[in-house]
């Protein structure tokens, strides 16, 4: 389908196809088998200026907005979902600043991360602070013109790898929610360590650990915004980043699509290809149409957050749900395809099986999705109905 | 001379066989006749592939003044500590047979710091003449005291022909001095033939990663160089008898002095045999499937004096280094035999390994393209087969 | 430093099939990409700008459609591009070719190095970087696997050449030729893609240079092209199948010069 994309986007997904043929195919296997974080793919991501492309050009970025990074993310996931992961990550670590940081905070720390030298890091979900992010507790005092941090953050991406943080703490405990703040830590910062890198189900190249606060001290003037909107932030975040984790649901349903294509038209059995049966046919006609409206969706919610709409909590929701599920429904189809070979680590798509499910799961799980979608509906009938 | 390419319409019949001849594709069937485009060469692989002599390139001007007075075949001669390398010993034996039709005399240009019996092992092989240019300064190779010295040479001696080997050493001082002495110089040789008729030498060599053959003619100017590829003319066998008249010329002072300085020389571990060298090659592709398994290679090469080559497949993944690699980016070999295994035989790897005197394949895949070339194919498990050639040979070795 | 990197376009070899009932190039659908052995040159001078400051320039001499390479230079890095296209070089040896080339970067003075790859995929002649160190009455160095440095106006390479490896040193400016050890070929930057799409490549004909009709193209090629074959293909030989210790036997055979003989 054409989306009419502009000569700038059409250069980022022909530099990222070629990216990840050239430099990650041929090592996604491994990647994943010894989970291993990709750090020459980084550099040559860096280098050919892909973490710059959502940063504005105030701050040594290109300026290219959220679709920009769908592109990108959804180029990457078709080859490596976990290699995507690990990039896209950068862009939720960066957003807290993006979206709430003043200038100061921008100019220090957007042009390292544009020019890829620093990765970064998004930091809210904790052992007891999943979907229901009220039961933080990691902490943030006040004390002088420092912070100090204590807790411990869960599952963060990048964690141990990036050098800049967002962490969403707690300043104001009494006040729940509203008593969060979002902060910027450095890595290095003394009190501030990182615990177990996990070992997952998928996306395996990307690194997944804890952060460890212990009396980590901070200057104030890493505090983004104010006190007690540190969830604003981290909700519009989320908001945010939203089409970013859909587009990589999009490319691993595409890649897996792509990968029994292939396979269906050289597999023979009872003396004839398979794709000449109607039943893979079938199959085969429901995942590309599924794949393309979750397409299509996606990008019009990264052209919507590009054009300048400021409600589209709803939509992001929508994209994220509908393309995860699309991701995990098209890779199970796709290993379906492929039989027996699909169950085996030697065919590339029963990864594409594991690392689907993350999507359905991380910067909210799809239930999650749905209770924003819900609320937003109800709240817009009822103010229709005043 | 310039020229132009020219279509009769009137004899064209629009049967296409020129634009599947054309090397730049530049032909096409418009309206039922051939038509040209600009990205036309004027290479001429046309012209012949017309049956009806539709395709004419129309050569205008005059042939070049200045290629009378010019005759006989020089050789370039390579030593080392010495001694003559094979490579120039081939040359003379195909100038030698050059010679026969073009009259002249064949003589050999040894530059060197030491000849010791250099002039003799040349005349033995065919040198009437022998030009030695002897001087201290002139021990391991460098550019512009050899091309300095050359040129003079060929100035002064006026060879038809000048012939130096395809090496590294041929083939950076040949393109120096052809181009300062304002005459052509066709690379890498690998057929050398004398037309009587036009005086010319025509030389073949391969094009489009060996995809065509083209034969190369100089003909207005003089002399007519070419480097050949080592390994595939015949030295003739040495004769005693042969006495050359031995020419001695010093350089001038001023032709000693290089920009370019030695800072040291580094002899390539020998462990590695060098597989240009080697006469029989065991060599390993993708089919091989990790590095580890090229030790399977290794002891079938031990067992046969050979060395282990590679395809580029293999070498691009990282499983054995690039100098073992044959083919268009890497070497071309001609051993006597060629052990290929697990290599499916694309273009590339052909044309760096299709002149060994026995090609054996090895794969899986019976429609491997090596298999439509090689001389001796096996289908089969190379994982089965070479542990089971490994015991045979270490067997027969055993009770032979 | 001023860096020129003199490239060619070339069908892609890898891609070049043989008609077996014809025996003819199948050209159909055969891309043209910047000769491999060029973008290691590229990246090399890229290395060295990076290193040292300066800028790069490619340069090309070909059709119109050239300047494809040219733009993927840039997009890899290249400052600026030259294209020199002009009917009258069409049927150059590598004679003119080295001459036109050489005047090209006698016209872009001052320039402290040229950067070629060791040859092309098509021609695999190896003779225009030498050549055009020779028309420039420059060094050359050939076959460089390894740029050492680059300082006070003096550049140090590893030269592979048989059985070794030279380092050489060589005063400034001159030619070298690289081979594919010497890096790896960087990917486009998409600054560089963005820069590449608008960038105005330098088109030079031979009258920009200067160069007579009598020393560029076909009429400056001292070498013709008289005919073009397909070499004799070898017909597959023998082929056997059986279980790995029946293959064994026979390979024995034929390895140790048994059973068949000479």
């Amino acid at each position: 389908m054409d989306y009419f994309l502009s000569e700038d986007i059409r250069a980022i997904r022909e530099l990222c196809s070629e990216i990840a043929e050239k430099h990650i195919r041929p090592v996604r296997e491994e990647l994943d088998r010894e989970n291993r974080f990709p750090h020459e793919i980084m550099k040559v991501l860096a280098d050919s200026d892909l973490f710059r492309i959502y940063i504005p050009t105030e701050y040594e970025g290109l300026g290219l907005g959220t679709l920009s990074l769908c592109v990108a993310a959804e180029e990457l996931s078709k080859v490596c979902a976990g290699v995507a992961t690990t990039y896209a990550a950068n862009a939720l670590g960066a957003m807290p600043i993006l979206l709430s940081g003043s200038d100061d905070q921008k100019k220090r720390f957007l042009p390292g991360l544009a020019s890829g030298s620093n990765l970064a890091a998004f930091g809210l979900t904790e052992p007891d602070a999943g979907s229901d992010a009220g039961g933080l507790r990691t902490r943030a005092i006040r004390d002088g013109d420092s912070y100090v941090l204590n807790g411990t953050k869960q599952w963060i991406t990048n964690g141990g790898e990036a050098k800049v943080y967002t962490i969403i703490a707690l300043t104001d405990p009494d006040r729940g929610a509203r008593g969060a703040s979002a902060f910027i830590v450095e890595d290095g910062t003394p009190g501030f360590s990182y615990g177990k890198k996990e070992d997952k189900m998928g996306i395996r190249a990307s690194a997944t650990r804890e952060l460890v606060f212990e009396d980590c001290r901070i200057p104030v003037e890493n505090l983004i915004g104010r006190e007690g909107t540190g969830f604003m932030v981290a909700m519009k975040t989320l908001d945010n980043s939203r089409p970013g984790v859909a587009a990589q649901a999009v490319g691993i349903a595409q890649g897996a699509l792509e990968e029994a294509l292939v396979y269906a038209s050289q597999r023979k059995q009872f003396g004839q290809r398979i794709d000449s049966f109607q039943g893979i046919q079938f199959m085969l006609a429901d995942m590309a149409t599924q794949v393309e409206a979750a397409r299509a969706l996606t990008y019009s919610v990264a052209r919507m957050i590009d054009g300048g709409v400021k409600k589209f909590e709803k939509e992001a929701a929508m994209a994220k749900v509908f393309a995860s599920d699309v991701a995990m429904k098209v890779t199970t189809d796709a290993v379906q395809i492929f039989g027996g070979y699909g169950y085996m680590k030697e065919y590339p798509v029963e990864k594409m099986m594991r690392d689907a499910k993350i999507t359905q799961i991380y910067e909210g799980t799809n239930q999650i999705q749905r209770n924003v979608i819900a609320s937003a509906l109800i709240r817009e009938t009822a103010s229709r109905e005043k | 001379m310039s020229a132009r390419l020219e279509i009769r319409t009137d004899v064209c019949t629009g049967c296409g066989l020129c634009t599947s001849a054309c090397p730049f594709g530049a032909l096409s069937l418009v309206d039922g006749t051939a038509s040209v485009s600009d990205a036309c060469t004027l290479c001429g692989a046309c012209e012949s592939s017309c049956p009806f002599g539709a395709i004419l390139i129309r050569r205008t001007g005059t042939v070049a003044e200045g290629i009378s007075g010019y005759s006989g075949t020089m050789v370039i001669a390579e030593s080392r500590e010495g001694a003559i390398d094979h490579s120039t010993l081939e040359l003379l034996g195909a100038a030698r047979a050059i010679a026969e039709a073009e009259g002249g005399p064949v003589s050999a240009l040894l530059i060197t710091s030491v000849a010791g019996d250099g002039p003799k092992v040349l005349s033995e092989h065919g040198a009437d003449v022998v030009v030695v240019v002897e001087d201290p300064a002139l021990g391991h190779y460098l550019t512009e005291p050899r091309a300095a010295i050359t040129r003079r040479i060929i100035t002064e001696r006026k060879p038809a022909i000048v012939l130096a080997a395809a090496t590294t050493t041929g083939r950076d001082l040949m393109p120096r001095v052809a181009k300062l002495l304002n005459t052509g110089l066709t690379a890498d040789c690998t057929s050398l033939s004398f037309d009587p008729g036009k005086g010319c030498l025509l030389q073949t060599r391969p094009a489009f990663g060996g995809n065509i053959m083209a034969t190369i003619v100089c003909e207005g100017t003089r002399p007519q160089m070419a480097t050949v590829r080592p390994r595939v003319m015949k030295a003739l066998d040495p004769d005693p008898s042969r006495t050359a008249e031995i020419v001695r010329i010093a350089p001038e002072p001023g032709e000693l002095v290089s920009r370019v300085r030695l800072e040291g020389f580094r002899v390539l571990d020998e462990g590695i045999a060098d597989i240009a060298e080697a006469s029989v090659i065991v060599s390993g592709g993708r089919g091989m499937k990790t590095p580890e398994n090229f030790s399977l290679l290794s002891e079938i090469a031990g067992l046969l004096g050979g060395s282990v080559g590679a395809s580029r497949a293999a070498v691009d993944s990282g499983w054995i280094p690039y100098p073992h690699q044959v083919g268009q980016t890497g070497k071309t070999v001609q051993p006597r035999t060629y052990l290929a295994c697990g290599i499916s035989g694309a273009v590339q790897h052909r044309v760096g390994m299709q002149s060994s005197d026995t090609i054996i394949a090895v794969n899986r895949d019976e429609t491997a393209p090596i298999f439509q070339f090689c001389s001796e194919g096996f289908v089969g498990d190379l994982f089965e087969i070479l542990p089971a050639l490994a015991k045979e040979i270490r067997r027969r070795r055993g009770s032979a | 430093m001023r860096i020129v990197v003199a490239m060619k376009q070339v069908p892609d070899t890898a891609e070049v099939r043989i008609d077996p009932e014809r025996n003819t190039l199948v050209r159909d659908g055969v891309p043209s990409i910047m000769n491999p052995f060029d973008a290691y040159a590229l990246e090399e001078g890229l290395r060295w700008k990076d290193a040292l400051g300066g800028e790069v320039i490619a340069l090309t001499m070909g059709p119109p459609q050239a300047e494809a390479i040219l733009r993927e230079a840039v997009s890899m890095g290249a400052d600026q591009a030259v294209l020199l296209s002009d009917r009258a070089f069409a049927g150059a040896d590598t004679w003119a070719t080295s001459h036109t080339l050489a005047a090209a970067v006698a016209k872009l003075a001052p320039v402290d190095l040229v950067l070629t790859g060791k040859q092309a995929i098509d021609g695999d002649t190896a003779q225009t970087g030498p050549g055009m160190a020779a028309t420039l009455d420059w060094p050359q160095l050939t076959f460089v696997g390894r740029v050492l440095g680059i300082e006070g106006g003096r550049i140090r390479v590893e030269r592979y050449v048989e059985g070794g490896v030279e380092t050489l040193d060589s005063s400034l400016p001159a030619v070298v030729t690289v081979l594919k050890d010497a890096n790896t070929p960087r990917m486009p930057s998409l600054r560089g893609k963005m820069k590449a799409r608008s960038l105005q490549v330098t088109v030079w004909t031979a009258a920009d240079l200067g160069l007579p009709q009598s020393e560029t193209g076909l009429e400056g090629s001292p070498t013709r092209v008289v005919r073009i074959a397909t070499p004799e293909s070898r017909s597959g030989g023998e082929i056997h199948r059986g279980s790995p210790e029946e293959l064994a036997a026979i390979l024995a055979d034929i390895l140790l010069g048994e059973g068949g003989g000479e």
